[in-house]
């Protein structure tokens, strides 16, 4: 009788760390193949998973085979027109190999094409960034709270019944119970076997009653008793939580040409991907500005068109405003800004030192990404010049120049890159 | 009769009475199988078990996970259909049948794997010989728990090095000409533990402190060593690698276990196909001269019958080399037709074929052969006519390739010899033997590659050797012999 098993309910998936050890092997390959795809894709689509590509020759698992040259003959099928001794001109490139050395996996390509998930994607897309400085010390509302283990407890549920502690407990029960009637039979014993060798009946009778009645009980220990019964015991514990807010200030002055607006855009969007993903608890505010700044909602701040003049420094006003109204206590503020710099008159200076004196001391990392022209990257903006020196003068702040959208994600990962010990 | 059932749909009541009636037609064919053990699979489940070769348990490796994503890759495109079936070579012999099969397929794959091949593992001599089909299943656990043992105890990177290097001389990681013991899962641990514990025993902290003999003045044995050449390289660097660490040695070992139970799969790959797809036709056949299965079961049946056996001519787009299910499903049907309706050609090339009982000469064709010398033995010149086979020659010192001989009268044993040669698993596998460990000098490895008819090796073989430096610890040099000579192309990986 054939046995008949149905295997369906166990699950796939029995590939997968195998799968993931592949990955992880050619971190590096995946990690460029990410990078392109970032500079090449839609800013809608950069959740997406997606393709990556590596060259064969790097995952070969090399083995002794023939290569080509000396002399060998091979049997194919579907002879048409040949006769013994006929002539065929030696094709290029191998492609009529007829036995033997089938290298690879036999379909030609030169690429190893396989596809990664969104998870995936996002993972390696995200892979060793951090908010730098970010601090766990507010405790907070008191809403989070976190289950630990906390010792074994008399009472609880089956569910939670630990055996090796329950068993412990009943073991030195028993021994302890049991001991002293082992001793005290012992004697028993001897006193028995000293009253027999001298013949008193009556007392080796009434002894050999109590053995028995000692040896009734030992047999009668309970293996398991309520008593010895021991749960895994959990409590819950406040936990300390981080929580951040990042300021997006973006340019949308009539400077900056749809290009650059891309790329900020492009910027914003890593930046929000990657906040929202890594941090549950990470509020994040959206200001544009032109000549005058306003708060707008995530969709008006990726997506509307608007153009105007430049003042810088209406938007770190707001920035500041909003922060010292919300998250004036308890919050680790930081702060990106996108701009190609382009301000004027005193707008710079004046922009540099609110942005010394009142943001940053307030805030635990700003970032600036200059987008400059791509025609003429060298050229240093008026807004730069200014905020270098803040850069140099403080420790929380770093800026960044970018003028092509591939520059984008090493420009991202350079500012929020993990501090490695 | 009654017929079975009508349409597509399965369930496992049908399954079980489909497989009684199968069973039947096989005892009466005196087909002698494992018992079977039939499990149910999805197409996911399906890829999974293909990243391993098939087997159930594998250990954890990247190059699993990458045969892994390419049969998905492919499946997902629609560039490659899953195979219907999967079938261990294990007692019970254990046969995975997906899910999306149709009836008639499932009746097909039934009939395949757990007759066909099911007895062809039983009773080839080449499974008998180098395969224990009672023990694998519980060797294969013990390969996985002890990997991933290794992995947490030096880490998984340490474990990879060692495998991939293994991986590399699998095909020389391989016993031909003696039997290896059984292997047990209890065996192997007992044995491992004992070996453990035997060093542990013998642990003395003081041996550290004994300062080490200066250039110990050790009589050089004059004598070469290995005696012989070793062809089976992974078995030597087990035994006498000086440099890897006895987890190392097991890892190595286990690799070469593995290979060693492929090693007759490669073998007889025609034949064990050829067995499994003549049979499962007959069976299905009679069952309809029964009247179990309805012309609707038989259409489907016949369609992927079709399929599996078409042969696609050298210059079409769809040619991947000869099919093995084809010819060897054509030479099983050829030998059956010479036994019972042999005209005179047969009766000159076969006269002792010629009009026996088919079942019988079958039978012990099936048991006693492997490609090579099934095809020596038995392909006919009919059947040579019927594929077209053609021999074409390709030597250095001609410019173009010759036809060296066709389906004709002149051509038929030549064509059939080079056929056979050319599924001999020696002559795939390059001769790359172990000849020399310098025991008493610089403890280096000398391998030769022995060509023969000017047959290179391919250039991944610089990497093969890199790889064997890391097993083997030391400088390890491989050189390349012709004729008794040395014809130069030495690769040398140092210390």
């Amino acid at each position: 009788m054939p046995h008949l098993i149905d295997r369906r309910p166990n699950g796939r998936g029995k590939s997968a760390v195998n799968r993931e050890r592949f990955l992880r092997r050619y971190k590096a390959q995946v990690q460029d193949a990410v990078k392109k795809m970032i500079g090449e894709r839609r800013i809608t689509d950069m959740e997406r998973g997606g393709e990556v590509r590596v060259p064969k020759k790097d995952i070969a698992e090399p083995s002794f085979g023939f290569g080509r040259g000396g002399d060998r003959e091979f049997v194919l099928p579907g002879n048409r027109e040949f006769v013994t001794g006929d002539r065929i001109p030696r094709p290029d490139g191998g492609s009529a190999r007829g036995n033997g050395n089938e290298g690879g996996n036999g379909d030609g390509e030169d690429e190893f094409v396989f596809s990664l998930s969104r998870e995936e994607f996002m993972e390696i897309f995200f892979d060793d960034l951090e908010l730098p400085n970010l601090l766990r010390t507010e405790f907070g509302r008191s809403e989070r709270k976190k289950s630990v283990r906390a010792g074994f407890t008399k009472t609880g549920t089956p569910a939670n019944l630990s055996v090796v502690r329950t068993l412990t407990q009943s073991l030195a029960r028993r021994i302890a119970l049991s001991a002293g009637l082992g001793r005290e039979g012992e004697a028993l014993e001897c006193e028995f076997a000293v009253a027999t060798a001298v013949g008193q009946a009556d007392r080796a009778a009434l002894l050999y009653a109590e053995i028995e009645r000692l040896e009734r009980r030992r047999r009668t220990l309970p293996y398991l008793e309520e008593v010895d019964l021991r749960y895994r015991n959990r409590a819950w514990r406040p936990e300390p939580i981080a929580r951040a807010a990042m300021f997006c200030l973006m340019d949308v002055s009539a400077s900056m040409d749809e290009d650059k607006k891309d790329l900020a855009k492009r910027f914003f969007t890593l930046l929000y991907l990657f906040l929202t993903r890594k941090y549950g608890e990470v509020d994040l505010i959206f200001i544009r500005h032109t000549d005058d700044a306003e708060e707008v909602d995530e969709d008006t701040f990726f997506h509307d068109t608007r153009t105007g003049g430049t003042v810088v420094l209406s938007a770190l006003e707001l920035a500041e405003t909003i922060r010292a109204e919300r998250y004036a206590r308890g919050w680790n503020v930081y702060a990106a800004q996108a701009s190609d710099g382009d301000a004027f008159g005193a707008d710079p200076a004046r922009s540099a030192r609110f942005l010394r004196e009142r943001l940053l001391p307030a805030a635990r990392y700003y970032t600036y990404l200059e987008l400059a022209d791509p025609q003429s990257p060298e050229h240093v903006s008026s807004l730069w010049a200014e905020y270098e020196r803040v850069a140099e003068a403080t420790g929380n702040f770093a800026m960044r120049r970018a003028t092509r959208r591939e520059q984008i994600y090493p420009v991202f990962r350079g500012l929020f890159r993990k501090e490695t010990q | 009769m009654k017929v079975l059932s009508h349409g597509a749909d399965w369930d496992f009541e049908l399954l079980e009475r489909y497989d009684a009636a199968i069973g039947e037609v096989a005892g009466e064919y005196g087909l002698d199988t494992y018992p079977n053990q039939i499990e149910i699979i999805t197409s996911e489940q399906m890829l999974d078990a293909y990243a391993t070769g098939g087997l159930p348990v594998g250990y954890p490796h990247w190059s699993y996970g990458k045969e892994f994503i390419r049969n998905e890759q492919a499946y997902r495109r629609g560039m490659q259909g899953l195979a219907y079936e999967i079938v261990i070579n294990s007692n019970p012999c254990i046969a995975y049948l997906m899910e999306e099969n149709t009836m008639a397929t499932q009746a097909l794959v039934i009939a395949h794997a757990c007759y066909g091949h099911n007895s062809f593992f039983k009773n080839n001599h080449v499974f008998q010989q180098w395969t224990a089909a009672d023990a694998i299943l519980d060797y294969l656990v013990f390969a996985r728990r002890y990997v991933m043992k290794c992995e947490e105890r030096h880490g998984p990177e340490a474990v990879e090095e060692v495998l991939d290097a293994a991986h590399a001389l699998m095909s020389h990681g391989v016993d031909r000409y003696r039997r290896p013991a059984p292997l047990t899962l209890k065996a192997e641990t007992a044995r491992l533990a004992e070996r453990e514990a035997h060093r542990e025993r013998h642990f003395n902290d003081l041996w550290r402190t004994v300062p080490e003999a200066a250039a110990e003045s050790a009589p050089a044995s004059q004598a070469r060593f290995p005696a012989d050449p070793q062809e089976n390289i992974l078995y030597f660097v087990e035994k006498f690698s000086p440099r890897l660490e006895p987890w190392q040695r097991e890892l190595v070992r286990i690799v070469r276990k593995l290979a060693q139970y492929f090693y007759p799969q490669a073998q007889t790959k025609v034949m064990n196909e050829g067995w499994a797809t003549f049979w499962h036709y007959t069976i299905l056949n009679r069952l309809h001269e029964k009247g179990l299965v309805d012309d609707g079961f038989m259409l489907e049946f016949l369609k992927s019958h079709t399929n599996v056996v078409c042969q696609p001519s050298f210059d079409s787009g769809a040619y991947g080399g000869l099919n093995p299910y084809a010819l060897g499903f054509a030479m099983f049907t050829d030998i059956r037709r010479i036994c019972e309706r042999p005209d005179a050609e047969d009766r000159e090339w076969f006269p002792e074929l010629a009009g026996s009982d088919w079942r019988r000469s079958l039978d012990f064709a099936m048991r006693n052969f492997k490609d090579e010398s099934f095809i020596a033995q038995y392909l006919s010149p009919r059947l040579i006519r019927e594929f077209r086979l053609f021999a074409v020659a390709d030597h250095r010192s001609e410019e173009t390739l010759r036809v060296d001989s066709i389906h004709d009268d002149h051509g038929y044993r030549r064509v059939r010899r080079l056929l056979a040669r050319q599924h001999a698993q020696e002559l795939r596998v390059p001769d790359v033997q172990i000849v020399h460990y310098d025991r008493d000098g610089d403890r280096s490895l000398t391998v030769r590659h022995v060509r023969r008819r000017g047959r290179p090796l391919s250039d991944a073989a610089t990497e093969v050797v890199a790889h064997l430096r890391r097993l083997w610890g030391l400088a390890v040099r491989l050189e390349t012999w012709e004729d008794d000579v040395p014809v130069g192309d030495d690769v040398v990986c140092p210390a």
